[in-house]
Order: C-alpha cells, then structure tokens, then sequence
C-alpha cells in the first residue's frame, strides 16, 4: 500500500526502516516509531472495525489510550485480544485484525515471561511531560531517589505531538537533554513504556511496564515481555496530563471523525496527515493549532467551526493567513458518510440551538470540546474533584498527603505554566521530605501563544430527535438516548447511570465519555454539573493482562511446594502425590495396573497383617521449653500435660475459647521442662501462632519459649503387627519388647552416630513405632527401615491408607470429621477432657447449655446395609418417618458423612459420620441419598476396627 | 548396621543449574551448619557471649558468631549458625549456658537451609519478590531480615555489597532455588554468555 | 497494599501480618465464677466501633511477636502500635 498520507519529512519515525504488517488480511508497511494506527492512517486507513451492538463502522478516534474505537485482536506472533491500535507500537510481523468490541482470547499457552519488580522510593513522578520532567529533574538535583513512569516510547508527552519550542529550539532537544541528565543521576529510575495503572495506600503504586511488546517476534525469550513494578514512594507527583473531550452531535461516530489534539500528533509525532480536507470543529483555543500545523502540512481545511461567539483574535489571523475560513458561534450538527465521514452539517448557534445546517464536504473532522486533567490516580488516593466552571473540567479539590498533582493533570493549559508547576510541585515534595529545593537553571522559555479566549463548555449539539445516533460511548454504542432512558428511569447518581448504560465501562473505561455522560445527564436533569459528579476512578488506568498480574506465580511456581526430605524417593517409587496445604504427600503408589481403590486396599492389608512405612514428617512440631512449659501445655489443652512422664507420650486435644475442637496431636516430655508438641499438617502454623499469642499476651509471666521444629524431625511411622521386627533390627541397642518399651513411650537411640528418637504411637491401632530423626539424615534412615522390613514385606504408604486405617479406629481429622462446631464430647473424646484441671482454654464453654443438648451432632460410625456404597463424603443424613416414608420436604437433615472409605479390613465399606444425638441412635438405620437413591446405613459406634484395643501391643 | 549415615542436602538437584549461572548472579547452597535458636529475656543475658558475640539487640541485625552468624529473630530470639560441634551437643551446651539466666535453645539445624546470593544482579533478583528496601544504603552488612520472598517465608541476611545468605525452611527449599533460578534468568542464563 | 509498622522490625507490607481481634480483652481471672452471659461476653462479644479501635495484630512472616495497635476502622489508617504489656491509650 502506498503511503500517500505520510508527510514528506518531520515526525519522530524512522523513516530508514520499513516495517511489513498485515490488517484485516491486507499487507502495509511503516516505520519503527509508529504505532499501528499512525501506520493505517499513512495508508489512508482509518476504518477499524464496526461497533458492538449496532454495526457501525469505527475508525481511529485518537492518537492514545483516550481512543474509544480503534480496538484490534493482533494475531502475530501471539493471539491477544482488546489492544488499541493507537497504543500497539508497529513491528516487523504483526498480523492484527479489527474488533467489533469483544476479543478472543489465545487457546495456545502463552510462552512469554512476566514478572514484578519492588522499587522503593522518596518520589515517583507520574507522566514525562514537561510538568512530570520539571518535577523529576528538581528531585533528582537534589539527590532524591526517584522514579519517572511512563506510558509513552520515549519522554516528552504532549511534546511529542507539538512543534513547540522552548528557548528557540525544538522542544524535543530540551526533552532529550532532561533524560541525558535523569539518567546521570545514579537514584533515579526512568521507565518509558511503563503506566502507572493504580495507586494504593501508602504510596504504593503499581505500574505496568511494557518492555518487548514493541519488538513483536524478535523479543527475547528470556526477558520477561511485562513487568509490574510496585513501586513504594515517600511522594508522588502526578503529571499525567489531560485527555481531549469531544463534543456529541449526530453520527459523531463515523471513521475520519477525530480529536484534534490527537490528528496534531499523528502530524508532529509520525509524519501522518490523517486526512486530505478537513472541518475542524472547537469550543476552545486549542484545536486551532490543529488546524494550522496540518494546513501548514497541506491538508486543505474547509473550515473551523467555533461554538464560541467570538473567535480568538490570534487564531482568526492564522487561519487567515493560511485561507482558512473560520465560522464562529456555530457548531456541526451532524454528518454524511458511510464507511468514512464525507461532510460535516455546520449550522449557526443561536440561543444555544443550532440554525439550518449547511454540508461542507470533508474527510476528516477534527473535533475539541475541552480537555479533562486526568485526574484518575489522584481520585484513586481518594482526593475529591471540583468542578471548575471557567476550565470546563474537574480538577483536584484539595491538597493530599504524599500525593500532589502538577501540570494539565492540575489544569495548568500553556507549557510555560506547565514547565514552572512542575518545577513547584517537585520542590514541594521535597520540602515534604524536609529536603531543600536544589540550585536549578532557570526554566526555558515557552513559545506558547498568546493568551486567547476561555473556553465553551458544550457536551452536546441537540440533534433535533431522540439522540440515539449521538453516540456518548463509542465502543459500547451507548447514546443520548441512552442517557435520556436512564434519566427518564428515575436515575440521578452518576454510578448508576453508568450501570444503566454502560457508559465508561469499556476497555477505556470513559477516559473521553465520563465527563460527557456527566454534563449532559446533568443537562437533561437541570441540574449543574458539580451535582452530578463523576464516577469514581478505580484501577486500572488502562487494562491490564492477567498473565502480568500472575507474573512469575505460574506453573511450578504458582503456590510453594513444600516436600519432605524423602521427597525424591516416592517420586522414584511411583507415587501419587496429593496436595495437603502446600504439602505434597504421597497419597498411594501404585504397582503395575492398580487403581487408587486396588492400592489402598493393598496397602491397608499390609499394613494390618505385616508391617507398612509412612512419611509423617509433614506434621507439625513445636518444642516447648522452660519451667513453666508443663504449666502452658495444661492451660491450652484439654488433658493433663503437667503428670506426664519423661519418656512418655500422651495424646491431646486443643480447643479455641468456645470449646470447639481446634487441632490433636501427641506430646512427648522430653524433660521436666521440654516438651515436643505434635500438630496437624494442616494446624502447625495455626497452633504455634495460637500458643505464641497466649504466651505473648495473655502469660507473660510464664518462663517458656516456643520454637518450630516441623522440618527439624522428619518422623516415619512404622505400622503392623511386624514393625517391632524391623525397629528391633534396625536399633539393635533398644530393647523394643513391650514391658521394656510400653505403649506411649519414647525412647532414644542413635544410629551410626546419629540421634534417634522412637516413640511408640499409634494412629492405625496397629503396634507402631514412630521414628523421628533430624531431616539431614531422613533419607538414610528411611532406606535402613525399608530396607530391614524387606523380610517382612515392608510396604510403604499414603496419605489415604493413613486416612482408612486411623478412621477404622474412629480417630477423627481435625478439619475434615470436625469443622469448628465440634466438641471433645462430641468426637467421644470426654476421656480426654480433664475433669482435674481447674481450667483450661475452652474449658469453660463445655457447660454452656448449647454444649449439654443431647442433640448436638456426635461421632459414629456408618455402615452401608448392601455392603457395597462408598457413601460421597459431604452425603446428608435423612430418616425416615415411622410409617417408612421421607418426612414431607425440605426433609430434615440429621448431619452428614465426614470421612468414607473401602475397608480391607471389614471387607465393606464404611463411614464416619457427624449426626445429631448420633450416640443414642447406634442401631438405628438411617439413610443416606446417594445420586438418586436413598442407601440404607446402619448407625455404629466410630471404633469399628479392634475397638477393645488388642492390637496396639503387637 | 553401624556405618555412618549419609546425609542428604534439599538442593542436591538444583546444583547444577546454580553451577550454570555466569556471573551477574550467582547462587549456591550453603553447606549444612549446626544451628539453633536461642531464647532469652536480653536484660538478664546481657554478658552472654555467644562464640565471643553478644547477642544482638538491635531488631534485623547480625552479628559474627565464630565462623557462623548470630542473627536477631525477635526481642528474646537468635539463631546461631556456623560449623562447631554436633547440633545435639551444641544444643546441650546452649541450653547449659542459658538455663541460668532464663533462657533456652533447641536445636534447628535441619528446620532450614540456606541459599548464597551473591553478584552485581542479586539484589535485583531479590527485588523481583522482596518488599522490604534493599537499597544499598539502606539494607547494609550486618543487616538481616524476616521476611516473604516470593511466596516463601525467608530470613534474608545482607552480608557484602553484593552478597547476601538467604535461609528458608527445608520444606520450601525445592521451591526457593527454582524461583531464584528463574528470576535470574535475565541476568545470568548460562546461554546468554556463551 | 497497606503498610503496617511492626513495633521491632518497622513498616511492612499488610500481608506479613495476622490480625487477632479487638485487644485488651483480657482472659478472665475465674472462668468458673462466671455465668453463662458473662462467660458469652468474653467469648463472643467484641466491640465493632466506626473509628478508631484497639487491636492485636502480629508479624506473623517476620518477628512473630504479637502487638497491639490503634486503627481506624473507617480510614484503615494505623494511628499507634504498641507492646502487648503497655496500657491502652486513651481512644477519643
């Protein structure tokens, strides 16, 4: 395609490169510097796509993130939905096609690298302007770290897209002098392409840095594509600049209907003429520059049509000299064209209506109602807007702690004023920091025009009819009308109003229709402006991907796994891991051609009848120590600690204040003052942070300290009948008869020199040992026990074995057969309530009568009458009536299935279950739906394996 | 069955890819030292000296200790680090020495690992999952901090300019080397200095 | 993300602390002397001020030492933090 619209020179592109892309399956080329929409509109493209609901053709509308239309899906080289054409930096390679609103997200991984970045700092700027380079440059002189965000390719902001002049030389040079020396300054940190998206409390800023985007294909894979950096700041400026606001008329939405602000910088910033006979159309001085510089650039323009009465002196003899007509107090009602405006319909304003409306033929009709500071960080810090009637904009109402505003984010128009707040504003955040202003040279001289006249405040040309052609918010395709229904619904605030019409909530999120819905549902309801208000600015300043916000947290990366010291060998062994909090435990493992079921059950039945190995050591440990270590334990739990035994173990239950259960574990006394306090995998941080915080604030006074020891000792219990076998033949110097090692016992030794404790626990039932050592030694002690049980048949097992042989027992997992309800009675575990004990935490709460209803939902046992239903964990518990019917619905619940499984064992399966006045209903049948069907379950007692205990002592 | 017991390191399997690294960052395993964790109340264990160290009062500091670290974890809490005797009979020698003025210690050495971060890039590497600020003049030698690296909790000590010890419970070691790996990658992938 | 000042290691980010309710309620002296409504009252009932509340909080991934601290409930904004042992400040 030919580039017929690109200027013969000027522009920050390069023109020495040329740079293949594809659009909608047509071939272009730019240059680097472009963005792919200065690069379509050199083409003379300015159709996009067409819009959401109704179809309309839509074009590029702006020169940046302000743009409401120009949305693409780019292809090439990966799939990426919702991008701006006007914010999409042209590369070698990109395929991209327009979007009629909705993209499709890539259904390949994306390959690319994201991550985050902390920078902590005494100021951040916002914005590299000439407010936001002002400001950087003062704290930077005075040795301030500093950061500069942002969201352009290079520095300069509304620069970029001038011809201004500061000290009689392109601006442009007085820019790049600001970065050379920004970047001397060994504490600052200058990230172009970076957007500051949010702001949060205490300074905390997150920007979005788009750092190989722009090399498209080329980008290296080792480089993380984006980075957030959260950036802490002592101080920040905003110098975001303003957005142009365009006023509504009728069919404002064609392609070729733009901001003028934003044509001025496809001119001065990519050499882009984006049309050839434009109708430039203001309420404000501003736009007259456009008008000029691209009349100066030879596009013809038919005329400028200014709402204001009068038009600015300056200006009128500008477009004088250049043959430029100008019609003051008129404005464009309207417009020909079908996929790209052909005419503008100006009319005379005559008491705010407009006269009869006469075409002026055009491709190109540049629009400007005004500019709105973008005030969206500062509103973010919760600062309130005004009104300011003379601006025709919201501006900061008050001054914030940390945060301060400078340049036209603050409503300062001219680059002088611009130049010198930002100066200002840098040197306040210093004297925030209570360092002093820095010796600068004076500030250069701006070139601004002279002053002019205030600005209109339009939002709209009536259109004569119901205004629903005279679009608010293009990319939603949500009009005049729209707001008419919403005001004629009753709606007065301004959040509902967006709801109702889904004005601002696009990809742009109302950067140009915010304002406009605010001024004229403030019109239609005749109420001022300032009653009405914005919506609240919220983040993120423009869309942010997902993949950025996860970063590095993807993959193996996405939440820590933890792994035991024997990690690697149940990996070598086959094993299914499962996740236990961040734990990976091995739940089975699995010989050639088992299934879970077929595992666990042989795994069960090893265990039982000969000897089985489990890695424990995810439980959580705590040694407690010093004198009053007994006294600590007596209080938290719910037994008797302080009459335990030096080299016995006794098994304990803790409860939170209300007397609900909270975590169970085994206690070892170690000596008169040590103990080693066993947890849940799932309660160790949770109980160590429980014990610290009675400790620390409520016994003082005691004289014990706490310490994790969880990754200290890896613990292997070693369960069966034949496990006195392999401990006896791995610790020869023990004696591991009973009478000499007694159930609940400890007992130390060493092995190769290594410190060995074994305590005889059991969690099966079974006669067990459990053998802790320290973690640096688990894998060789682990392969010595495996490697003695061979004889005996040793078989190694999961989490799910564990599960079967303990709930056989009726012993309950905190957590899953308790859920924060549940009592030691109420798990049939008063034996380990002490009636001696004074008090102890929860202690209280047992005789509360909520705690004595004999209804209360208690521990038993299920078995399903067929023999044959795995009953679904989480199954409710029904009964029925006496006359053999369900009760009439909603039938009443009686409790559900805590814990199901298989049992090698009892050759069936069976449950635990919590149900109300369980205990007196053991007999009882019940039933439990099961995917359609009511399974008759016999209620038993929770012990359902051994329960007189003979096993335990082998 | 009486032959000494091998021991095993957590990131035995990450010792190659840390070998790999060029030099902008470089990341090593620390070898197991003894340590434990000494408690006790300062204003009665103020002439305690510890391998010739006090115990440091100031919150995020270290101090030598011998060939190791002796490193402040809380008001009345340090960890002590560095080769000596068996952590079993450093244990008993620790608890000996504190039990007269209130104090206790429990022997930790395979509660955590550590990591050796070191090169011109470490403290960026470091930045990509650490809050805290660790500014050269800010986060100095002779400082340590508890705090969240990435999604670990870490006890990070600043040992030179450019080299820092990173301790982390054995259980999240697999997981820290990986993350430290790949956030290196920009500055040190073996492949980008061939 | 908020900052929160740990009373030994300095500001830190919101997510290395635990919050552990209103403060100064203190265990009582005889749980058994109290009845059922006194008792409820220590277990479950807690003030829910708009404004500023004393509360405990503790460096759960830094020192592990729990405080107390004065915040706004209405702002989020920590006023003071101070030690379990020292008394509450007078709260306007």
């Amino acid at each position: 395609m030919s580039s017929s619209f690109r200027t013969p020179d000027g522009g920050r592109i390069d023109r020495s490169t040329t740079l293949e892309f594809v659009f909608d399956g047509q071939s272009y080329a730019g240059h680097a510097g472009d963005t792919l929409a200065s690069a379509l509109l050199a083409s003379g493209r300015h159709s996009i796509a067409t819009s959401v609901k109704l179809g309309r053709p839509r074009g590029i509308a702006a020169a940046w993130a302000e743009d409401p239309s120009g949305l693409v899906q780019i292809e090439e080289p990966f799939p990426e939905p919702m991008l701006l054409a006007t914010t999409v930096e042209l590369y070698d390679g990109l395929a991209a096609h327009g979007l009629p609103g909705q993209g499709r997200l890539a259904d390949v991984p994306d390959s690319a690298r994201y991550d985050a970045m902390h920078a902590h700092v005494d100021v951040l700027v916002v914005g590299a302007g000439p407010a936001g380079l002002a400001a950087a440059l003062t704290a930077a002189r005075a040795g301030a770290r500093v950061a500069l965000v942002d969201e352009q390719a290079e520095a300069g902001g509304a620069l970029l897209g001038s011809d201004d002049r500061l000290d009689g030389s392109p601006a442009a040079d007085w820019v790049a002098s600001a970065v050379v020396e920004l970047a001397a300054h060994p504490e600052v940190l200058h990230l172009q392409r970076t957007t500051a998206f949010g702001l949060y409390d205490d300074g905390f800023v997150l920007a979005l840095q788009r750092r190989t985007d722009h090399l498209g294909g080329a980008a290296p894979r080792h480089e993380a594509r984006q980075r957030v950096w959260r950036i802490r700041a002592r101080q920040i400026v905003v110098a975001a600049g303003a957005h142009e606001r365009p006023v509504v008329f009728a069919d404002n939405d064609r392609p070729g209907i733009m901001l003028a602000g934003g044509a001025r910088t496809f001119l001065h910033r990519y050499g882009v003429r984006a049309g050839s006979e434009a109708v430039v159309f203001t309420t404000n001085d501003s736009a007259y520059a456009a008008a000029v510089d691209l009349a100066d650039a030879g596009v013809r323009v038919a005329a400028v049509v200014d709402a204001r009465p009068e038009a600015p002196g300056h200006w009128l003899a500008a477009c004088a000299d250049r043959g430029i007509p100008v019609r003051s107090g008129s404005v464009v009602t309207g417009t020909d064209g079908d996929e790209r405006v052909a005419a503008a319909h100006v009319a005379p304003l005559a008491d705010g209506r407009p006269g009869d409306a006469e075409p002026i033929a055009c491709d190109l009709l540049l629009v400007s109602g005004g500019w709105n500071p973008a005030v969206h960080l500062f509103s973010q810090a919760r600062g309130t807007l005004r009104f300011d009637a003379a601006l025709g904009a919201f501006l900061p109402a008050e001054e914030l702690d940390g945060v301060a505003v400078a340049g036209s984010a603050a409503g300062v128009m001219d680059l002088a004023g611009c130049l010198a707040d930002g100066r200002r504003v840098g040197a306040a955040a210093l004297a925030a920091l209570a360092v002093g202003a820095p010796a600068e040279p004076a500030l250069p001289a701006a070139d601004d025009a002279p002053a002019g006249l205030g600005p209109m405040t339009l939002w709209r040309v009536p259109d004569g009819g119901d205004g629903s052609t005279s679009f608010v918010d293009l990319q939603r395709d949500a009009t005049v009308a729209d707001l008419a229904r919403a005001a004629g619904a009753g709606l007065r605030s301004m959040e509902h109003v967006k709801r109702f019409t889904t004005i601002g909530t696009a990809h742009d999120q109302g950067k140009t229709s915010g304002v406009l819905a605010s001024g004229i549902t403030a019109e239609l309801l005749g109420i001022p402006i300032q009653a009405t208000g914005t919506t609240t600015f919220r983040p993120p300043y423009t869309p942010v991907a997902f993949a950025a916000l996860a970063g590095r947290d993807r993959g193996r990366l996405f939440d820590p796994e933890r792994t035991t010291a024997v990690h690697d060998w149940h990996v070598a062994e086959g094993a299914v891991f499962e996740d236990v909090g961040q734990w990976k435990r091995p739940r089975y493992y699995p010989r050639a051609g088992e299934d879970m079921e077929a595992a666990v059950l042989r795994e069960c039945a090893a265990t039982r009848s000969g000897v089985g190995i489990l890695d424990g050591s995810t439980l959580g440990k705590i040694d407690v120590q010093g004198p009053d270590a007994a006294v600590l334990l007596d209080r938290l739990y719910t037994n008797l600690m302080s009459s335990l035994k030096v080299g016995s173990v006794r098994y304990g239950v803790m409860c939170g204040v209300d007397g609900m259960v909270i975590d169970d574990g085994t206690v070892l006394r170690l000596a008169e003052d040590r103990f080693l306090v066993l947890t849940t995998t799932g309660g160790a941080a949770k109980i160590l942070d429980w014990m610290e915080e009675w400790v620390q604030t409520e016994w003082p006074e005691l004289r014990v300290h706490l310490a994790s020891v969880t990754e200290q000792w890896s613990t292997f219990p070693v369960v069966g009948p034949r496990s006195r076998d392999v401990i006896g033949a791995v610790f020869g110097d023990v004696d591991v008869s009973n009478e000499a090692f007694p159930f609940m016992t400890w007992r130390d030794t060493t092995l190769g020199g290594v410190p060995v404790r074994l305590a005889r626990i059991s969690f099966s039932g079974e006669l067990a040992y459990e053998v802790y050592v320290s973690s640096w030694y688990a894998l060789a002690v682990w392969e010595r026990l495996v490697e003695a049980g061979r004889p005996h048949g040793i078989t190694p097992y999961g989490t799910e074995t564990m599960h079967v042989l303990r709930a056989e027992k009726g012993y309950p997992i905190i957590g899953q057969d308790t859920d924060g309800t549940v009592t030691p009675h109420d798990l049939g575990m008063a034996w380990a309530v002490s009636k001696k004990k004074p008090d102890f935490v929860g202690k209280r709460s047992f005789s509360r009568p909520a705690n004595q209803n004999p209804l209360r939902k208690q521990l038993v046992g299920l078995l399903p009458v067929d023999r044959e239903t795995v009953l679904p964990e989480g199954s409710q518990i029904v009964e029925f009536r006496d006359d053999g019917r369900l009760p009439a619905p909603p039938v009443p619940m009686l409790g559900h299935v805590t814990s199901s499984y298989r049992s090698a064992e009892l050759g069936r399966p069976f449950a635990l279950a919590l149900v109300k006045g369980g205990r007196a209903r053991i007999g009882d049948t019940v039933h439990v739906p099961v995917g359609g069907t009511l399974v008759p379950v016999e209620v038993t007692g929770s012990v359902l394996v051994d329960p007189e205990g003979a096993r335990r002592d082998g | 069955m009486a032959e000494q017991l091998s021991r095993t390191h957590p990131l035995e399997a990450w010792l190659p890819a840390f070998a790999e690294l060029s030099g902008a960052v470089r990341i090593s395993a620390e070898p197991f030292v003894p340590m434990t964790v000494l408690r006790a109340d300062p204003a009665t264990a103020g002439d305690v000296r510890i391998r010739g160290a006090a115990l440091p009062t100031a919150p995020g500091s270290w101090a030598s200790a011998g060939a190791g670290w002796l490193i402040w974890l809380g008001p009345d809490e340090w960890l002590l680090t560095g080769p000596g005797a068996a952590p079993e009979a450093l244990e008993e020698e620790l608890r000996t020495l504190l039990r007269p003025v209130g104090g206790s210690a429990a022997d930790v050495s395979a509660q955590r690992i550590g990591i050796r971060l070191g090169g011109p890039r470490a403290r960026q590497v470091l930045a990509k999952g650490c809050s805290i600020d660790l500014h050269p003049r800010v986060f100095t030698p002779g400082q340590s901090a508890q705090t969240t690296l990435g999604q670990a909790g870490v006890l990070l000590l600043a040992l030179g300019e450019d080299e820092f010890a990173v301790l982390v419970r054995s259980s999240f070691g697999g997981y820290l080397a990986s993350w430290l790996l790949d956030a290196s990658l920009e500055y040190a992938a073996p492949a980008l200095t061939s | 993300m908020q900052l929160i000042e740990c009373p030994w290691c300095g500001p830190r980010e919101e997510v290395e602390f635990h919050y552990g309710g209103q403060a100064h309620v203190a265990y009582p002296e005889d749980p058994a002397a109290l009845d059922d409504e006194q008792w409820a009252h220590y277990v479950f009932y807690r003030d829910n001020p708009k404004g500023r509340f004393a509360e405990r909080w503790s460096h759960a991934a830094g020192c592990r030492r729990w405080f107390n601290a004065v915040r706004d409930t209405a702002t989020y904004r920590f006023e003071s933090v101070y030690h379990p042992d020292q008394p509450k400040p007078v709260i306007p």
